[in-house]
């Protein structure tokens, strides 16, 4: 096909090609792959959620203590630390926020669906978007309208009036349109590096192993599938640390709309 | 050459579309899970989580609370008991005390009785020695006259059996022996 392809006798390289699904039930039809576990991901915390707060008690059962401890992560660690004590009214988001996004992300090492959701770019974009709209939002209230908001965006007090020419267009940029981009794309390419290099270490061992002549073949080959098995944990552990990061960055914007009052 | 060379990029990067771009049912698809999931989990998974948080921390709060009642009571009737123990402390002494001063009037009392008694069987002691000393005296008065006329009648070898005559000897002597020390007396003075 393309002339590095060639150079590996054969072996075709996974590529961007490899993140885009056909419909799920032939031609023509809407359901992908990607769809298929966002639904699953979705219903699958819902389930969660919904047995461990099920006969909720005052001293919790084990599934009970378990969705206690991960909703309280994301309220304590995540909401209140960040943003303080009026924190706690956007937790509700946040905390779906995080459990979406683990969810589409760690689909990515789980056996069948093998794929994170997530390095699709129009689940972080969504998400990012609607983080952005609440951090504006509540930095429109904070400051009592639109025009008082953008003036202590851009304009902080305490600056000699040259800077602002540097200044306020920086900040204009790096709040509207930076933070929504650095969040998809954070997201979006950590997901998809991650499962491109999975690809690639299994798809290549499997072709060294079985279509590589010789020993070489076959020791490369393995090297390179117990290396994909180190690389799922990791991947496992990145996927849950992007969840993290995104949710954080959310909860650290509404902190810095709600303390910008003065 | 540059027609080639993008041509040759954009295979390399597979026929699909750019990873940048959104794709429009995944973008709908997403927004409806995601707005489904938050709406179901605000509606009857956080509330509940937040209620035994809430729950959970009013009854430490309450335990605390009664841990802190229970504590003053027991310090209450701490003070009650200890209170009550002094009281009971001042009337054992009281009672001691009393106890001592009724011990002592008891004792006088006894000794003054004692004292009474020893008097009164004195008194008595005496007056029964007078009395035995009188008997003894006019026994042996009529026993000396008794002996004396035994002792003469053997020595004068007479019989004085007649009781009259004795009697008048006797009592003549004595009266001579009266009659003699009262001379005796008077030519003394």
């Amino acid at each position: 096909m393309t002339t590095w392809s060639i150079a590996a006798e054969g072996f075709q390289s996974p590529g961007p090609a490899d993140f885009v699904y056909p419909p799920l039930f032939g031609e023509g039809t809407f359901f992908t792959k990607p769809m298929l576990i966002t639904v699953l991901g979705s219903v699958a915390v819902a389930v969660f959620f919904y047995l461990a707060a099920r006969r909720a008690q005052r001293v919790p059962g084990k599934l009970q203590y378990a969705g206690e401890s991960a909703y309280g992560f994301v309220r304590n660690s995540i909401a209140l630390d960040s943003i303080g004590k009026e924190g706690i009214k956007y937790v509700p988001y946040l905390a779906t926020l995080f459990f979406f996004l683990a969810a589409l992300n760690i689909s990515g090492i789980i056996p069948v669906l093998q794929f994170p959701a997530t390095s699709r770019i129009a689940f972080p974009l969504f998400l990012a978007v609607v983080s952005c709209v609440i951090f504006n939002y509540v930095g429109i209230r904070r400051a009592h309208g639109v025009g008082r908001y953008f003036k202590q965006m851009m304009f902080p007090a305490g600056i000699p009036w040259p800077v602002y020419i540097l200044l306020a267009p920086i900040e204009f940029v790096s709040t509207i349109i930076i933070r929504p981009l650095t969040l998809t794309l954070r997201l979006t390419f950590n997901m998809f590096a991650g499962h491109l290099v999975l690809v690639l270490f299994i798809l290549g061992g499997e072709y060294l192993v079985f279509e590589y002549s010789g020993v070489v073949g076959i020791l490369a080959g393995s090297i390179s599938l117990l290396g994909s098995i180190v690389l799922t944990f990791f991947e496992g552990f990145v996927q849950l640390l992007q969840a993290y990061v995104f949710t954080l960055l959310s909860a650290l914007y509404i902190g810095g709309a709600l303390a910008d009052e003065h | 050459m540059a027609v080639n060379l993008a041509t040759e990029v954009v295979l390399a990067a597979g026929e699909g579309p750019s990873p940048l771009l959104p794709h429009l049912g995944e973008l709908i698809v997403g927004i409806v899970a995601f707005t489904l999931l938050f709406l179901f989990l605000r509606a009857k998974v956080f509330p509940v989580f937040e209620k035994t948080f809430h729950d959970r921390a009013e009854s430490i709060e309450g335990a605390i609370a009664a841990a802190q009642r229970d504590r003053t009571e027991a310090q209450q009737l701490k003070q009650q008991y200890e209170r009550q123990l002094a009281e009971a402390r001042d009337e054992a002494g009281r009672i001691r005390t009393e106890a001592q001063a009724q011990r002592a009037e008891i004792v006088e009392a006894a000794r003054a009785e004692g004292a009474a008694e020893r008097q009164r069987i004195i008194d008595a002691g005496a007056a029964q020695i007078a009395s035995e000393r009188q008997q003894a005296l006019s026994e042996l008065r009529r026993e000396v006259g008794t002996m004396a006329v035994d002792l003469a009648s053997r020595i004068v070898g007479e019989s004085l059996e007649d009781d009259a005559r004795r009697r008048g000897t006797v009592d003549r002597y004595l009266d001579e022996l009266e009659r003699t020390s009262a001379r005796t007396a008077g030519s003394a003075s």
